[in-house]
């Protein structure tokens, strides 16, 4: 039990479960899933189908958090690289034309690895602090995103760009099969290579890495070029959606609940260990909770409420010093340092 | 030695005073006090704001909820002024203690359970922007008296020129901010804590009350822009002020303060509040340019003073060794 | 000086944590103007004695009295208005804040709340220039100074707040032989002046050159209290270690050792950094064991750092196995064969949340690359061959190294370096705050190595320790190699007179 309890992935499962749970004691057919033409229908659907961005982007922020890092920039570059591919359909002569799409697609995901290359250069090489050099990127990416849509927002009618956010594969949405794919990806190249091992040695002893020999500088520069590309997949996934690009709100706060998504997932923004399963239960959390407060008729807007106090439970829970100190409830006398250093004794 | 600890806000005005004289060289009317005097009117909010940040960040914290705090309290204060008709004589210090108070409870989160201020104050800024939906989800204009004529009072200065009664409010915290960084105990501890806060426990400073007094006093200066900002939009809505966190940000580090705290200069930061506001008026002036402008040079501007920094805190450890 | 009171006197002092008990029964009394010594091995309870006298931890059991009364202080801050002040180790001040405001932080000179700047400095001026013969600029940050300034300054802050009792945590771990003959002249005439000085130390001859009585602790308990002339050096090292020292044998070389001397493992030539160490010569043959000796900032450890690319040399050339090598890194160092082995076991060794067994095949997956991952089956061999082999304790794989004690950590970090089988092994202070078994462990382990052909480059701060496994000792001064000495030349005389030059 108490093996069980430590597991990393028991505190996310059984937030997840508790809020399931509730929407099934809300509305008991919460659970069922109905084929409609071919189709599989059901809350549980619509929360992968439209988490799908969200998992993206917080598996590419993971690996960035592992390396004691951050990326605030993803927002922008879902904005941007939906814009990107937006204008160039709408730019096509034949917006239905496969090869257009493709080259839209080639295109955008081209332009966010160039945007993951830029942070992980002024991380790695220019040894900026990661929340300070994707500041910058997130602060002007709005404004790229905005100069590529000249303020407008574009809209397009491209059948092959949709499918990539309403399609479906085998009677499920496509985009469960893209976020299936690149967490295949994430998970082979981290755990089935040295990649997630260094990872962790360079999130949690930087200094102590490059003298074991490990090339911190390709390992940075890989985890944001990766979160890069992630956010770029995820803008694509959105703006096919909605078959259009706004460049001010497409992906607001996306950082946020990438981030959230993360810390929930079990991974800790001090580096170190890295959970990508952890980090797909959190963002399943969150999205979860957006369609909960929908289900019971509050207006989408009060979710914010709710995620405060989700983002400060979570993290309650995951200090420390809040167990200890709910442990220590009758220790009455106070020596803040004590608790810290008894760690180490 | 010294000049090297003030060099970045001397980049920094030097910065201001060659965008202003290229914006005067290039068009008409821009050179005059009474464009001075509108950054300022404009920007009154976040000097406020960015005056708050600046004590969090050279502490060492960051503190993302300001924008929404503006928020809350525009909402707030019209809710209870409008459709409450509650005097706002009640209502401006009311808020002020509700953002105080917010700051307050943020500050002792992250001591007591250390927990990243990066975390604490986003679920803060979660919780003030769903707070304002709760409040209501529609503007809510006001046409209180007070309110209308704190908006159009001009005060004119000696010359002619006038600004807002906002401009007078922004630069008596401004000074105020300036004599609390310099001149008070809580001001310097804020410094010692920011620049190592070990040192600090050890030297007996008082961690827990100046680091929560950090947010509270940011927590205030937000709300006192979120009534300032009131008087300017003369209105409440949830959607006031997105995205003013980051603006903040910005000001406080092209201001010369380093996001790792220790170091940085509230003088900094009012130039660094004017900056991004001359940028902005040089693109209403440039007319063909659009607003996105503005974030673009912001990002670039952000990223020369980061990488100033950097250069400068580089050249700082070689000192040291020779 | 026994005459008068003891300004403080602990009793029956017992501290306890979750598993542990690092204090039972200690007594502990400073008088005033004496400096005591306070010595123990590590875990003896030293810190925590300190850390319980001056309210960062809460006692158990027992009483403090300070000046005849009974006190307990429940913060650093309260414990410095009682009047008891600590220097710790790394220096706890502020870096960004002047000189002046450390001295003052907390207790400015104020009018109606206003901190007066200018008597702040002038103050703190006076009182550096009289009390310590610093005479420094006060109004630039803390960080344009030298450790050992900052030390001072740390001191002088303890002074400000008119301290009874002044505790120095081994405030000369990081200074240099004339630093901290400074220092000792400050010690001394604080004690004139009337100051008990609580002194802690890991440096034999500091305790004996300015401490009047000692004290020691073993494994949390009291061992007594004796007048420092009256306690020889080995009964002082017997008292603490709890046995008789065993001195190990100084190795003896068999002839027959089957080194190949024609080309060395590494050379340098006219090698050196500017500001680190002087350009030197020194060559390191296989089956070989060269000795750094030197003083603490002779540029021992700047000189082992250039043979592994931690720090890039800008003078001289390198040669590994006859090859040049050229703007060498670690990465390149470890393909060459050559391991290093930092001094800095938490902040350049453990990568402290991953296991042992990770700890351990970091550096053989490096030179392999992320693509070409050892098998978890493979990594599992490894470790548990590792962990008998270097007797590691816990024996267990999966356990994370932070939970190990220095000694085992330290013996992880040689694991993962011998993993890779380096033609040379450079050890920066291998032994240093590890038990007196870890210690000797290691030392037998580089010497049946070395015999097997792997070549060491050892650098420790105890020269017992060098002379006794060094085939050949490069002494260092000044950052400068000033001799080599070989066998059979290699005694504890020559080195220190190579040390202390003239």
């Amino acid at each position: 039990m108490k093996r069980l309890v430590r597991h990393h992935l028991f505190w996310p499962l059984a937030v997840w479960a508790a809020l399931l749970l509730f929407n099934l004691l809300y509305s008991p057919d919460f659970f069922s899933i109905v084929v409609r033409n071919g189709h599989l229908y059901g809350s549980l659907i619509d929360i992968l189908n439209f988490g799908a961005p969200l998992i993206l982007v917080a598996l590419g922020m993971t690996v960035v958090i592992a390396t004691e890092g951050i990326d605030l920039s993803v927002g922008s570059v879902v904005a941007i690289s939906g814009a990107m591919a937006c204008l160039w359909i709408s730019k096509g002569a034949d917006q239905n034309s496969p090869g257009l799409a493709f080259a839209a697609i080639g295109l955008a995901v081209l332009l966010s690895l160039a945007l993951g290359l830029w942070n992980g250069l002024l991380v790695s090489g220019a040894g900026i602090q990661p929340i300070i050099a994707t500041l910058i990127l997130m602060v002007a990416g709005r404004g790229i995103a905005q100069l590529i849509t000249s303020g407008q927002i574009i809209t397009i009618s491209s059948k092959p760009y949709s499918y990539i956010g309403t399609g479906s594969l085998a009677a499920l949405p496509f985009s469960i099969f893209v976020v299936a794919a690149m967490f295949g990806i994430a998970a082979l190249l981290t755990r089935r290579t040295a990649l997630g091992l260094f990872i962790e040695s360079v999130g949690n002893n930087p200094r102590a890495s490059r003298l074991i020999g490990i090339r911190s500088r390709v390992v940075l520069i890989s985890v944001y070029v990766f979160s890069g590309l992630c956010a770029g997949i995820a803008g694509l996934i959105l703006s096919s959606n909605v078959a259009s690009a706004d460049g001010n709100n497409a992906g607001l706060w996306y950082e946020l609940d990438a981030i959230l998504a993360v810390v929930i997932g079990g991974t800790s923004l001090n580096g170190g260990r890295f959970y990508l399963t952890g980090t797909v239960i959190g963002a399943l959390i969150i999205q979860t909770l957006t369609t909960t407060i929908y289900v019971i008729g509050v207006p989408p807007e009060i979710t914010l409420v709710v995620k405060a106090f989700v983002v400060l439970v979570v993290c309650l829970i995951q200090s420390e010093t809040f167990r200890n100190k709910i442990a220590e409830r009758w220790r009455t006398r106070h020596y803040p340092a004590e608790r810290e250093v008894t760690r180490h004794a | 030695m010294l000049n090297r600890k003030y060099l970045p806000v001397i980049v920094t005005v030097g910065l201001f005073l060659l965008m202003f004289a290229a914006g005067s060289l290039r068009y008409d009317g821009f050179f005059s006090f009474q464009v001075i005097l509108n950054l300022l009117i404009d920007n009154a909010y976040l000097l406020i704001t960015a005056v708050g940040m600046t004590f969090v960040i050279v502490s060492g914290g960051i503190d993302l909820s300001v924008g929404s705090m503006i928020a809350l309290t525009t909402m707030v204060s019209a809710s209870l002024v409008q459709e409450h008709g509650w005097p706002p004589g009640v209502v401006i210090p009311l808020v002020l203690c509700m953002g105080s108070a917010f700051g307050w409870l943020m500050g002792a989160i992250i001591h007591y359970f250390k927990i990243q201020p990066f975390i604490v104050t986003l679920a803060g800024m979660f919780l003030a922007r769903g707070l304002c939906y709760v409040i209501s989800l529609n503007t809510i204009t006001i046409d209180n008296p007070f309110y209308t004529t704190m908006a159009q009072t001009k005060v004119r200065l000696p010359g002619g020129d006038t600004v807002s009664i906002s401009v007078i409010i922004a630069l008596v915290v401004v000074i105020a901010a300036l004599y609390l960084a310099h001149y008070t105990r809580f001001g310097r501890s804020v410094y010692a804590i920011g620049g190592s806060e070990q040192s600090a426990l050890l030297m007996g400073l008082p961690i827990a009350r100046t680091k929560i007094l950090v947010y509270t006093f940011s927590g205030f200066c937000s709300s006192l822009a979120g009534v300032v900002f009131t008087f300017y939009m003369l209105s409440g809505y949830g959607l006031h002020a997105v995205g003013t966190e980051l603006d903040t940000i910005a000001a406080v580090v092209i201001g010369g303060t380093l996001l790792t705290g220790g170091v940085g200069f509230v003088a900094g930061t009012f130039f660094g509040v004017l900056i991004q506001g001359v940028i902005q008026t040089i693109i209403s002036f440039e007319g063909t340019l659009s607003s996105w402008w503005t974030k673009i040079v912001i990002g670039l501007l952000l990223f020369l003073f980061i990488l100033l920094q950097r250069l400068l805190s580089a050249k700082g450890r070689q000192a040291v060794r020779t | 000086m026994q005459d008068n009171e003891p300004i403080l006197q602990m009793t029956g002092i017992h501290k306890r944590f979750p598993g542990v008990t690092a204090l039972s029964g200690v007594s502990f009394r400073l008088f005033p103007g004496e400096v005591h010594a306070l010595m123990g091995e590590n875990g003896a309870g030293k810190s925590t004695l300190i850390k319980v006298l001056t309210g960062v931890y809460s006692i158990d059991e027992g009483t403090v009295t300070l000046g005849g009364s009974k006190v307990a202080a429940r913060s650093p801050l309260e414990a410095q208005a009682l009047g008891i002040s600590t220097v710790y180790q790394e220096v706890n001040l502020c870096p960004n804040l002047t000189v002046a405001e450390n001295v003052f932080v907390g207790r400015e000179p104020r009018r109606f709340g206003r901190i007066l700047w200018k008597e702040m400095n002038r103050k703190a001026t006076e009182l550096l220039r009289e009390r310590l013969h610093l005479d420094i600029d006060v109004t630039l940050p803390l960080q344009d100074y030298s450790v050992a300034v900052q030390q001072l300054v740390a001191i002088a802050r303890a002074l400000n707040i008119s301290s009874k009792v002044l505790i120095l945590d081994e405030p000369t771990s990081s200074l240099d032989r004339g630093e901290v003959e400074q220092l000792f002249r400050v010690m001394r005439k604080l004690k004139q002046e009337g100051l008990a000085i609580l002194f802690v130390t890991h440096f034999l001859d500091q305790v004996y050159e300015i401490s009047d009585r000692i004290t020691i602790l073993r494994n949390g308990e009291f061992v007594g209290e004796y007048p420092a002339a009256d306690l020889p050096r080995l009964e002082l090292v017997s008292r603490m270690i709890g046995k008789e020292v065993e001195l190990l044998e100084r190795r003896i070389r068999g002839e027959a050792s089957a080194a190949d001397r024609t080309i060395p493992v590494a050379a340098a030539k006219g090698l050196g950094r500017k500001g680190a160490i002087e350009p030197f010569d020194l060559a390191i043959h296989q089956g070989e064991v060269v000795g750094l000796a030197g003083l603490l900032g002779s540029g021992r450890t700047e000189a082992a750092r250039l043979f592994f690319g931690a720090d890039r040399s800008d003078q001289g050339r390198l040669e590994l196995s006859g090859a040049e090598a050229t703007s060498i890194s670690p990465r390149s160092a470890l393909d060459k064969g050559i391991a290093f082995c930092s001094e800095n076991r938490k902040t350049e060794g453990i990568i402290e949340d991953l296991t042992v067994r990770e700890n351990i095949i970091l550096a053989l997956q490096a030179t392999r690359g992320w693509f070409r991952a050892i098998s978890r089956k493979r990594q599992d061999e490894i470790a548990l061959e590792y962990i008998r082999l270097l007797n590691i304790n816990p024996p267990d794989p999966e356990q994370l190294i932070r939970n190990l004690s220095g000694g085992n950590q330290q013996k992880v970090i040689l694991a993962r370096w011998l993993l890779t089988q380096p033609k040379l092994l450079i050890l920066d202070e291998p032994t240093r705050g590890i038990d007196i078994g870890a210690k000797a462990e290691i030392q037998k382990l580089v010497m049946t190595l070395s015999e097997r052909g792997m070549a060491f480059l050892f650098i420790s701060s105890e020269l017992e320790e060098v002379l006794r496994v060094s085939d050949r000792i490069a002494v260092l001064r000044d950052r400068r190699i000033v001799k080599e000495i070989a066998e059979p030349d290699i005694n504890q005389q020559n080195v220190m007179q190579a040390i202390a030059g003239g």
